[in-house]
């Protein structure tokens, strides 16, 4: 930059407006202000890392997560957890009914039973995917039934009509019927009655998904101009017939698949076992169990798994045994890491702190 | 090589040559070019270039993978406040020109004098020039209103010396008396081309078919003012840019700290880390889409423009570089800007650093260079006005074997008053001993001869305004202190002519017959007069420097000269510039004999000078000593303490000034820099290259810690060895020392020394001492000093302090801070630069921390979302990270944070030492944060990855969803690094308090405001985190979770640093806590007792021609009329500093009266 340096100065100093108010009297002195934050001197506390503070803190650290860890382990322990791999029955793309027999879960608990479905290598967390969707459409919004965002595509319109709901991700609904049913002892089949409301976040069902239409409960005329995915056997309005509070958009079905896994393998809840009522027998008695697929769901291309997962819950949810792991490990390594520290304090340690300055 | 050719009066023969006009130019835009040029200057900052590309990449809908109001906002106004500084700036530089362009000048047109406005003055036409007036542009002086053609100006805005100089023009043009002569006046001048050397000019002058040499003598550069001279005719030579003055103003460059440069090169490190990670995950993006995306078409089709794997690749690097361009968010620079402006303001909010006296307060003119200030290891200081206050006192004296002036070191004495018993005394002049004055009362002969020749043997003017009301106008402020000293103990000189000096002795007026003066020059260092007194007796008088005036004493003086040389010495040990004073009795006949001598030197043509030391020589012998003088140059405040506790804080200091080398010595030792313990002061002093050379080597093979520059031995070595040595050089030595072959020689010389001064060096040579150590050593450098000559050092320095509150305001004006005294500078380097530093360190090692630790979790889901540039986060997440969430802690953290008191940085001086070796932020530490950044995003994916792929709420939906993981990690982050700076911060004051629990506070706040359902129903597509907080923050498992990351992401640091604070703590860990042990480190003001000259004239050669010639009889009459211009005319001063600091324009030039 150039900055050849000139400064205006007038030869003639006569000029009588001079700086501020003028007259020697009234020169303001300009000495700064006394105050403590000005002369940095705000009273402040220093926290000093001694071996006072830093080794108790790793023994509590260490006092704390084991239990915690134990804790969680046993309780993780206690939770029953059943897990169903699908067999490699379907290779194309056709409805399969799959009829499999299995040596239920011998659970004698008496809570609910929760039923997953699990996908893996499902990349429901790809960017493409994330975004290819319409919340607005999904809130009932009409504008955005008959038209629906760019981040569609190409799931946005098929036969010049929008897709509702449109995006890949409620195109790839998970479509697969999964049936339980109790095999008694005297060889009759008895189905296991599946709750499948109550399996979404409450926000979702009640604020974010909404049918468009406001009370029309004749969906299939609010969603009359609109096609159905292309993946789709049928259309939004029929994802539940049997129950208006579960149909179109806020199926609950649909709404869990509509909640994107952060990760490619992933389980979503599919239905709810609930407990009996007279709290005597378990919700699932000791026995054999045949579970029925119907099998719409193609994964074989992309080399997907299936699996179906029973599970009971505790206060921390499902079973995680990662969890009480960690806490254990990390405990004990904060506490042997006190200990060491302590030794080290203590052979080593300039506890007096008296390095004098090399003058 | 005389190229350039002026017609006077001739504008059509000038015009061919296109000279350059007379107008100045120092503004960068108009109001047209405005938005263009500062858009495109300001896009050449690679910073704000970057961010602009990586802007226009998220417009791209298949690349973008973050919204584009995350880039957009912070740049825009990051641009526009720059564009409004620049636009400021600007105006104010049109204004200064405007002003200067339009000032009036007298411009002799067609034999009539008539108004133009400088810009339109032309080169070859002939101004008129008044008392008091600016030059505007560089003349050769024609004629002027005084005799023989003299006229005085002062040369301050030039080369900061604020005495007169006299220029002569030729003897044929000064006959030119008249307007109308001057008019037909067509001589032809044939020089140089411009150039920027102050003090030379080389020319001829063709007129009437003669030849006229031209010297310097004869010119009047733009820039200086018309002093004491009515009017004056010149003829211009050079305009406008072509001026020395505006050839001497080059570019000035932007300072940089070299934290900035670091950080620059780091940038540009993660820069090539960032296309690392994107060429890293564009190879997996590759792989994925082949082997996986490829089948998964069915679910995800590709995009319309991607049809194959590669092509996929490609866009998903540049989405990658979008979403990780985080490591190096916009924010850095801000932050460290406002980081460095509250420094700023707490150098100028100190009241240690303000001065009562002249009423100013310390000020950072430069907002920019505050971490550099903790980093100086070289100081280069001006003498007069920065160490000294360029006031001289008469101390003490040694008359005939007596030391007068000693109590005033043993108690408070009161000073003598002079009034009452001498009506004519000075007021301001302090003296301590009343023996002295009780010895003039008595009559003793010696003290009235001693005091005699002081009121005689000089060349100051007096004034006196009125009766009894004396004013002196010394060339020297030695001898003004001397004359008033004799003034004050009834030896009063009262006026001079040509050939007579009349004095009141003791209250009787005496009239002198001034035969002749001896004069001073440096090779003779004395000077002499030779008087008749009222009686006749002759008598020549002569005061010199001792060893001088030793060597030509009658050999009867022996016993007297012994004792007088151990008073000298005494006086030498105090730091005071001594004299010696002696005359001698003439015979009638010895003058007469003497006189012809003398007359028949002075009228010689060749060898005048020579002819006449030798006859000045012959009569300057068999002196009788009188005694000797002891003047003090009064040190500004505490300078000796400073210099003791900077050269403790290891840092060296060269003094640079124009002073004579005895002057510089003198100072050298009073301020302590110089000791006598030192075992050998060099001193280079040669004139030729040859000599220069040998005295460096020399010096070289003496000094046994000549090391090489590139390997700085460690400082405690350095100190042990460097302590004893000290090099004086010559500005003439070190025009030939700074030669290229030889500067290295002289560097390592000099920086082997303890003590560097160099002395009668100009401005540019200033400047280039400094730019030689910056270049070869690598290290800080800072350059102080008040006056114009210093103009050039501080704008080189890497950091320029000016000495406020004085006369001149160039220096202040060009430099980076300024405050009013050299004392102040301990502080603004021990304290606040030290702390500038500190926290600048700390800042970017936290910074570079947190947003490695915010990006990189990116890296890591890149691999389990198929590379698909999915960020982990909630946009507004990314967004608001670094503004909002983690910006006020690390903030306040840089600008309050202390890591021990300020007097304890004081005390111990070896606290600045990490600074210089660069220890709290090198690449090392940045490459620990990086480190610490990464590890922790590990745990900040992985913990959360490891818990949340299996758990489920306790009303069994699972929490593996994305809105939840991502809510995890990022309150996660959060908490990790709200904690890290819970742990970097040592000084918690309320407001950090305030600002780290508030920025938790915020984010949980903005968080369920976010993904509350109101936003929602207001912006369905924008906020679709509905709910996420509630849902997963109210579930156990997820504290569980953060609770555990943060505790493996913490315990390490904690126990990394508790082990370094055990084992190896430095000094300031122990310093925080003990008091201050006794500050027994600044004991070193011994007193020693070495023999050295202290020979002081501040003087000219040359006055006492002038004197007896009675050319210069007008200068006293005319020395009231400079003083009283020079007042006037501070009020510009005043208002120029009040529109500067009003637009605190910090980093960008200042425009300056003055040379680069």
């Amino acid at each position: 930059m150039m900055a050849s340096s000139y400064n205006a100065k007038d030869e003639d100093g006569h000029h009588p407006g001079s700086v501020g108010s003028g007259g020697p009297g009234a020169v303001k002195s300009k000495k700064p202000d006394n105050t403590a934050f000005k002369q940095q001197r705000l009273p402040a506390w220093q926290p000093i890392l001694t071996a006072g503070t830093v080794l108790p803190a790793f023994f509590m650290i260490g006092l704390i997560f084991i239990p915690i860890g134990i804790g969680l382990l046993v309780t993780s322990n206690n939770i029953k957890e059943f897990e169903v791999r699908a067999v490699a029955i379907a290779t194309s793309y056709c409805v399969i009914r799959a009829l499999c027999s299995y040596t239920a879960p011998r659970t004698k608990d008496f809570s609910n039973v929760f039923m997953y479905y699990g996908l893996s290598n499902f990349y429901q967390n790809h960017r493409r995917y994330v975004k290819s969707r319409d919340d607005s459409q999904l809130n009932g919004d009409k504008s955005s039934l008959l038209n629906p965002s760019k981040e569609c595509e190409p799931y946005r319109t098929s036969d010049k009509k929008s897709i509702a709901p449109c995006g890949a991700i409620a195109n790839s609904l998970f479509n697969d019927t999964l049936e339980l049913f109790y095999i008694h002892p005297n060889g009759s089949r008895i189905a296991i009655h599946l709750v499948k409301t109550g399996i979404a976040w409450w926000t979702d069902k009640h604020v974010k998904f909404r049918n468009p239409g406001e009370n029309n409960n004749n969906l299939s005329i609010v969603f009359q101009d609109t096609s159905k995915p292309v993946n789709w056997r049928k259309p939004v309005y029929e994802l539940d017939p049997s129950d208006p509070d579960n149909n179109g958009f806020i199926n609950e079905d649909f709404i869990v698949w509509m909640r994107t896994a952060a990760l490619p393998t992933f389980r979503k809840l599919y239905r709810i076992i609930q407990k009996k009522k007279d709290n005597m027998t378990p919700t699932l008695p000791p026995g054999n169990y045949s579970l029925e697929v119907i099998y719409n769901y193609p994964v074989r291309s992309f080399d997907g798994r299936k699996r179906m997962i029973l599970s009971t819950i505790s206060w921390m949810g499902g079973k995680n045994p990662f969890l009480g792991i960690a806490y254990i490990t990390v405990g004990s390594v904060c506490f042997f890491l006190g200990v060491v520290l302590l030794i080290i304090h203590h052979k080593y340690g300039n506890r007096n702190n008296n390095a004098d300055i090399p003058n | 090589t005389f190229c350039k050719r002026v017609r006077a009066n001739d504008r059509e023969y000038n015009e061919k040559f296109q000279y350059a006009s007379n107008c100045i130019m120092t503004s960068k835009y108009n109001i047209i070019t405005f938005l263009a040029v500062n858009l495109f200057e300001q896009f050449q900052e690679v910073a704000n270039t970057y961010f602009l590309f990586l802007l226009i990449l998220q417009l791209i809908p298949q690349i973008s993978s973050l919204s584009w109001f995350t880039t957009i906002v912070p740049l825009v106004l990051v641009l526009s406040i720059t564009a409004v500084k620049d636009a400021t700036d600007d105006y104010f530089r049109h204004k200064s020109d405007n002003q200067v362009n339009n000032r009036q000048s007298q411009v002799l047109i067609g034999g009539i004098l008539q108004k133009e406005k400088w810009m339109n003055v032309r080169v070859g036409d002939i101004i008129k020039l008044e008392n008091n007036q600016f030059v505007a542009a560089d003349l050769l002086l024609l004629s002027s209103s005084e005799p023989h053609g003299l006229c005085y100006i002062e040369t301050a805005e030039l080369d900061g010396e604020t005495n007169m100089k006299v220029r002569q023009s030729l003897s044929v043009t000064s006959e030119l008396g008249d307007p109308n002569n001057l008019a037909q006046f067509d001589g032809e001048v044939v020089c140089e081309p411009p150039n920027n050397k102050l003090d030379r000019f080389c020319g001829t002058l063709y007129w009437k078919d003669c030849k006229y040499p031209l010297s310097n003598q004869n010119m009047l550069l733009r820039g200086c003012v018309l002093r004491n001279t009515e009017s004056c005719y010149g003829l211009v030579i050079f305009a406008g840019p072509d001026t020395k003055l505006m050839q001497n103003s080059g570019r000035t460059k932007f300072k940089r700290t070299s934290i900035d440069r670091l950080m620059n090169t780091l940038v540009l490190w993660i820069f090539g880390f960032l296309v690392c990670m994107g060429v890293i995950l564009a190879i997996g993006n590759a792989v994925w889409e082949k082997e996986v995306g490829a089948l998964f078409q069915s679910f995800l089709p590709w995009d319309p423009p991607v049809d194959n794997f590669l092509f996929s690749a490609f866009l998903s690097f540049w989405s990658y570089v979008i979403i990780l361009n985080t490591v190096v968010p916009i924010s850095l620079y801000v932050s460290v800007e406002v980081i460095r402006l509250g420094h700023s303001y707490f150098i100028n909010w100190d009241r240690r650093m303000f001065c009562s006296r002249s009423n100013t307060a310390a000020e950072a003119r430069t907002t920019t260079l505050n971490e550099e200030l903790g980093q100086v290891e070289y100081i280069f200081s001006d003498k007069t006005g920065t160490l000294t206050q360029n006031i001289m006192t008469f101390n003490k004296c040694s008359i005939n074997g007596h030391t007068y002036g000693e109590e005033q070191h043993m108690a408070r004495v009161q000073a003598l008053d002079f009034s009452a018993w001498n009506p004519l005394a000075a007021r301001d002049f302090c003296f301590y001993d009343q023996s002295l004055l009780d010895a003039v009362m008595e009559g003793e002969p010696a003290v009235h001869e001693f005091f005699r020749v002081l009121s005689l043997c000089h060349t100051v003017m007096s004034e006196e305004k009125s009766e009894g009301e004396l004013l002196y106008k010394a060339q020297s402020p030695d001898e003004g202190a001397l004359v008033t000293a004799a003034r004050n103990f009834g030896f009063v000189f009262r006026s001079r002519t040509p050939g007579t000096v009349t004095t009141q002795e003791l209250g009787k007026a005496v009239t002198y017959t001034l035969l002749a003066i001896l004069d001073f020059n440096n090779i003779r260092k004395r000077m002499s007069v030779i008087v008749r007194n009222p009686e006749g007796r002759i008598r020549l008088y002569c005061k010199g420097a001792d060893t001088v005036l030793f060597e030509r004493l009658h050999s009867c003086n022996h016993e007297l000269m012994n004792v007088t040389s151990d008073h000298l010495n005494e006086y030498a040990g105090d730091g005071l510039r001594t004299l010696a004073v002696a005359y001698r009795d003439l015979s009638e006949e010895q003058w007469e004999e003497w006189s012809e001598h003398f007359r028949g030197a002075d009228k010689a043509t060749d060898c005048r000078d020579d002819r006449l030391a030798a006859a000045y020589e012959e009569i300057e012998q068999y002196m009788m000593l009188l005694g000797a003088t002891a003047i003090e140059d009064k040190l500004q405040e505490g300078v000796p303490e400073t210099i003791a506790i900077l050269s403790l804080a290891n840092i060296k200091i060269w003094v640079l000034t124009g002073d004579k080398q005895e002057t510089a010595v003198n100072i050298g030792y009073s301020c302590k820099m110089l000791t006598d313990d030192m075992t050998e002061i060099f001193i280079v002093n040669g004139h030729t290259v040859q000599s220069v050379r040998e005295e460096l080597r020399y010096n070289g093979d003496v000094c046994p810690s000549k090391c090489p520059p590139s390997q700085a031995p460690p400082p405690s070595l350095l100190e042990s060895i460097s302590g004893e040595f000290a090099l004086i050089i010559s500005g003439h030595s070190l025009a030939h020392a700074l030669e290229a072959d030889m500067e290295r020689e002289f560097l390592e010389t000099a920086c082997a020394c303890r003590a560097v001064i160099c002395c009668r060096v100009t401005p540019l040579q200033k400047a280039l001492v400094v730019e030689l150590v910056k270049r070869h050593k690598k290290a800080v450098t800072l350059a102080i000093g008040d006056g114009a000559n210093d103009v050039s050092m501080i704008k080189t320095a890497h950091i320029g302090v000016g000495i406020s509150g004085q006369e001149g305001i160039q220096a202040v004006l060009a430099s980076d801070y300024s405050f009013s005294q050299f004392r102040f500078l301990q502080r603004l380097l021990l304290v606040h630069g030290r702390w500038s530093y500190l926290r600048m360190c700390r800042f970017l090692c936290y910074f570079f921390y947190k947003n490695f630790a915010f990006t990189m979790v990116h890296f890591w889901f890149g691999f389990f979302c198929g590379f698909s540039a999915q960020t982990v986060y909630d946009q507004y997440f990314i967004t608001l990270y670094n503004i909002v969430y983690t910006s006020l802690p690390v903030l306040a953290m840089g600008i309050f944070d202390q890591d021990v008191p300020e007097q304890r940085s004081l005390e111990y001086p070896k606290l600045y030492e990490p600074g210089q070796l660069n220890l709290l932020f090198n690449k090392r530490e940045f490459f620990i944060c990086i480190a610490q950044g990464i590890y922790t995003s590990v745990v900040l994916f992985f913990i959360p990855y490891g818990v949340l792929s299996h758990a489920t709420q306790s009303n069994g939906v699972p929490l593996a969803d994305y809105q939840t993981f991502a809510v995890t990690t990022a309150t996660a982050l959060v908490i990790v690094v709200s904690v890290q700076i819970a742990l970097d911060t040592g000084y918690w004051t309320a407001i950090n308090h305030f600002f780290i629990w508030g920025s938790l506070g915020t984010y949980f706040t903005i968080l369920f405001a976010m993904h509350s359902s109101i936003l929602f129903n207001i912006f369905p597509k924008q906020f679709h985190f509905l709910g996420s907080a509630h849902n997963t923050l109210g579930q156990p498992v997820v504290w569980l979770t953060i609770a555990l990351a943060t505790v493996i992401c913490i315990a390490p640091v904690l126990a990394f640093r508790f082990l370094k604070l055990d084992l190896k703590p430095q000094l300031s860990d122990t310093k925080k806590r003990k008091p201050g042990a006794s500050g027994s480190t600044l004991g070193r003001l011994g007193r020693g007792g070495s023999r050295r000259s202290g020979y002081a004239f501040a003087h000219q050669e040359g006055f006492g021609e002038l004197i007896t010639s009675g050319k210069n009889m007008r200068l006293s009459s005319l020395a009231l009329a400079t003083f009283a211009s020079r007042h006037s005319s501070s009020w510009i001063d005043t208002l120029q500093k009040v529109i500067l600091n009003s637009f605190n324009i910090s980093q960008y030039t200042v425009f300056t009266f003055f040379m680069n």
